[in-house]
């Protein structure tokens, strides 16, 4: 549980980041989030057994990274938050397809391996991009963005409650969790009948709060629209520069092999 | 508005559920009074300021804020009027940042982007919290959590401030700088709390709910000096009206207890008062 908690409050930091002022925080959200989002699809719709291809959009993360001044062993921690999820889907894959696809040396390499390794390389890029793209902009901006891509407000209004809330939801979780922790002493307490009337509470907690809310801002004049400030921003050359730029890359990195042409560059099979 | 006056007539309110929360509550509070709500666990404080912006609805009975009666119709002035600080700030702080927080009421109100940047900047100097406009609510300590709080509802200027026990969870520095931010304040003030040590020196009138019913309304002096009052309404002095716990243990409520510390005739009285 400790470290579930250690690892949300280190997403405060992330939010500290965004303050930063480098020439990337200084883009326009729109710009980011539409680079990013055309990393994710490139990255996504690769082949199933393709890496090699995969491995030249590295070159995204590591520059914004550096030109963005970010501390780049954080962003690494953040992502290797990601891996289990991603070995999780990519885990049966060695045991169900064991057809040879390669051969390395006296070792018959199964495409199992080879899909679940592309699962990995793919989780580590997107999720990268994404928290680069978080630490650069700040969150609230995201879904400002967002509603300006026009994105209905309902959702951009929900997505920026999660955000203020999952800090104080999993304090809550946590909370509970230890306080059940304290009193079973090791043993398993109640098992898993248990936690059904832990979750329950956590429900009927977050359903109270939420009513709070509600009443908070009622008493503030909520009429159903969320206002919030706009924060002056226009899409300029330079977003328009990144923009295209990183989409070009991208898509002719998507295109061709890269590392296959340069390879056959110094065979000369070219 | 020329009088910003609170009063309700007849009080009650039955929760869907049978409980009777409020059984007859009827006061008046003049302009600029500064008065203290107090009653234990249960006795209806909370149900009661729920009533005064018009978040619940009385069974029976009426609310009369300012000139006209809390009505349907009235509803959007009233919340103008009267400002509500809840008790958990995480719950009035729900923006990302504490300028849109703090901006959120005067822009609902339909203020120019200068006149609400204006009533921010006001607001924010007037709890002294300047420099955290731009944070997000989760990264300030609690005692800054709540004067936000209070400045997210002093941006929409209101006349009457309702607050729900402001000083729970601060430490003794904190409460003491939110004692003293609310005592510079000349707006007419409600506070609920079980912290009577605050009601004692922030109001001069106070009010004891007990199961529904106003059991005593007064001058605050007078009401802490009624240990009868006191002993039914389950309450008890503020710690500053008790006595000296070396030389003078006071009366407690379960006489049965042993003092904290024992009382020593023989300790000489070397200590300042």
């Amino acid at each position: 549980m400790l470290a579930i908690d250690g690892s949300f409050l280190d997403f405060k930091q992330l939010d500290l980041l965004a303050l930063r002022q480098t020439a990337i925080h200084r883009l326009d959200p729109r710009a980011k989030l539409l680079t990013t989002l055309c990393f994710i699809v490139c990255v996504v719709s690769f082949d199933k057994y393709e890496i090699s291809a995969m491995l030249p959009f590295l070159i995204y993360p590591t520059a914004l990274v550096a030109v963005g001044d970010l501390p780049a062993g954080y962003i690494l921690r953040k992502v290797l938050i990601v891996i289990p999820f991603a070995l999780m889907i990519g885990l049966f894959n060695p045991i169900f397809d064991r057809q040879v696809i390669m051969q390395f040396g006296a070792f018959d390499i199964w495409g199992g391996w080879v899909s679940c390794l592309s699962i990995l390389t793919r989780a580590i890029l997107t999720a990268s991009a994404a928290i680069i793209l978080v630490a650069t902009t700040g969150f609230p901006a995201i879904c400002e963005a967002l509603e300006k891509l026009k994105m209905p407000q309902p959702f951009a209004v929900q997505l920026l409650f999660l955000y203020r809330y999952i800090f104080v939801l999993t304090d809550e979780g946590v909370r509970t969790a230890r306080a059940r922790q304290l009193r079973t002493f090791g043993r398993r307490g109640l098992g898993i009948r248990h936690f059904g009337s832990l979750a329950g509470h956590l429900l009927l907690r977050t359903w109270e709060r939420a009513e709070r809310i509600h009443m908070a801002m009622l008493a503030r004049g909520f009429s159903g629209e969320v206002h919030s400030r706009r924060r002056q921003s226009h899409f300029g050359k330079q977003d328009l520069l990144f923009t295209v730029c990183w989409v070009i890359l991208f898509i002719l990195l998507r295109l061709y092999n890269a590392p296959q042409l340069l390879g056959s560059l110094f065979t000369g099979d070219l | 508005m020329s009088h910003h006056i609170v009063e309700t007539r007849h009080l009650k309110h039955v929760y869907a559920d049978g409980t009777m929360a409020l059984k007859d509550v009827s006061f008046r509070i003049e302009h600029g009074e500064s008065v203290g709500i107090i009653g234990a666990n249960g006795a209806g404080k909370s149900t009661l300021l729920l009533h005064l912006n018009g978040y619940l609805r009385a069974t029976s009975g009426d609310i009369i804020i300012g000139d006209g009666q809390l009505t349907k119709e009235s509803l959007t002035v009233i919340r103008r009027t009267v400002g509500m600080v809840f008790q958990d700030p995480d719950d009035q702080l729900f923006m990302p940042t504490v300028y849109d927080d703090v901006a959120f009421g005067p822009i609902n109100q339909g203020l120019s982007p200068a006149e609400v940047e204006a009533r921010v900047s006001e607001a924010l100097s007037r709890v002294e919290a300047d420099e955290l406009r731009d944070k997000p609510p989760y990264h300030l300590s609690g005692g800054e959590k709540k004067r936000i709080a209070i400045a997210t509802v002093l941006s929409m200027r209101p006349e009457i401030l309702v607050l729900d026990e402001p000083t729970n969870g601060l430490d003794p520095y904190a409460r003491r700088q939110l004692i003293a931010l609310l005592k510079a304040f000349h707006h007419t003030r409600i506070v609920t709390s079980h912290d009577l040590d605050m009601v004692l020196e922030l109001c001069e009138r106070t009010i004891v709910l007990h199961e529904g019913k106003v059991m005593a309304d007064g001058p605050t002096l007078e009401i802490f000096q009624d240990d009868a009052l006191l002993n039914t309404c389950r309450l008890e002095k503020p710690f500053a009206m008790q006595g000296c716990p070396i030389c003078a243990p006071c009366r407690r409520p379960f006489p049965e207890q042993t003092p904290l510390i024992e009382p020593h005739s023989s300790r000489p009285h070397d200590h300042d008062h």
